[in-house]
């Protein structure tokens, strides 16, 4: 199963994506380079972390306009799973397929620490496996990831159980202590109304490997994988083929 | 064509770097400042000028230069 992870110019999670998608058997991980314009052989997108475009203007402004944009925002219409890891969720939501907005951090602090993240809904396709509750840990490191919408698109994300993850303190309480950037109601990820887009601020992508703290966000990775199999078994043309 | 354009957070958007500002402004002898708001101010030139002109630039402020679910945003034409 083949993933492909978006390179724009001043990404810098780029490596670290492709590593902890390699990691997981099954899956195999590719570049893409920004000016490509189609995302036909792949099977789900990432867009990684970093600082495209230098994050001028607004962070995400500048590369939501990049040529495989185009492709990202039909395919993800068309029902491919699309992940947006910190950066890459900015840009999934100044590209519309996301709601709201990420704007400076409240403390108008860089965050760079290993948060505690409680899921909020029970086996989304990006979260197979993890009951409501489960708490992941995972590393944050952003300037710019205070979510905010407004109060009309916030009860629908919360209506429609669109919040994935939330920050939590290690007992998965959702207090304000525990919430590094002032991300309305501790919001940390959202997916879209079809749940096939999916955008966080922490990085799975630097918490695939115990050795690295915490192997919690492979199980993201992981779950895409099986939502597709399921998803493919489901269409009759079975499981997908493994790539050793 | 010269155009002004001024990007400004909206009034529900929470402004923590007017907010510092405005502490600082306090604290430096003005405790009459009541609230500071911090936007962006961007000064274009454009060849030619006609209401064509003026509508696909009000078309890129709302898609480009302003985010319309956080910022508002005002266009101020100056002819040359």
């Amino acid at each position: 199963m083949k993933f492909a992870v978006i390179q724009f110019p001043g990404s810098n999670c780029d490596q670290d994506c492709i590593a902890a998608i390699n990691g997981i058997a099954g899956l195999h991980a590719e570049y893409v380079w920004h000016k490509e314009t189609s995302l036909r052989d792949f099977d789900a997108i990432v867009l990684p972390g970093g600082f495209a475009y230098g994050d001028y203007l607004r962070c995400g402004a500048i590369a939501r306009f990049s040529p495989i944009m185009r492709a990202v925002v039909s395919d993800a219409r068309a029902g491919k799973l699309v992940l947006g890891t910190c950066n890459g969720f900015q840009i999934l939501c100044e590209a519309g397929l996301l709601p709201g907005a990420l704007v400076r951090n409240r403390s108008l602090r860089f965050v760079c620490e290993m948060v505690t993240t409680r899921v909020e809904v029970a086996n989304s396709p990006f979260m197979h496996g993890c009951s409501e509750g489960t708490l992941l840990r995972l590393p944050i490191a952003h300037g710019e990831g205070c979510f905010f919408a407004d109060p009309e698109t916030l009860r629908q994300l919360n209506r429609d159980r669109q919040v994935i993850l939330r920050y939590s303190d290690r007992q998965g309480r959702i207090v304000p202590e525990a919430n590094p950037n002032g991300s309305i109601e501790n919001i940390a990820g959202i997916c879209n109304h079809e749940r096939n887009v999916f955008g966080l601020m922490p990085h799975p992508d630097r918490a695939s490997d115990a050795r690295l703290g915490s192997a919690d966000g492979a199980k993201i990775f992981r779950s895409m994988m099986e939502t597709i199999n399921a998803n493919r078994a489901e269409a009759g043309s079975g499981p997908a083929k493994q790539v050793a | 064509m010269k155009a002004k354009v001024i990007v400004t957070p909206k009034k529900t958007v929470l402004d923590p770097q007017g907010n510092a500002v405005r502490d600082a402004m306090r604290h430096l002898g003005m405790p009459e400042v009541r609230n500071v708001r911090i936007g962006k101010y961007l000064e274009i030139d454009l060849d030619g000028k006609n209401v064509d002109l003026e509508k696909r630039l009000d078309d890129l402020c709302r898609d480009l230069l302003s985010n319309p679910v956080i910022e508002e945003y005002s266009i101020e034409r100056l002819s040359e």
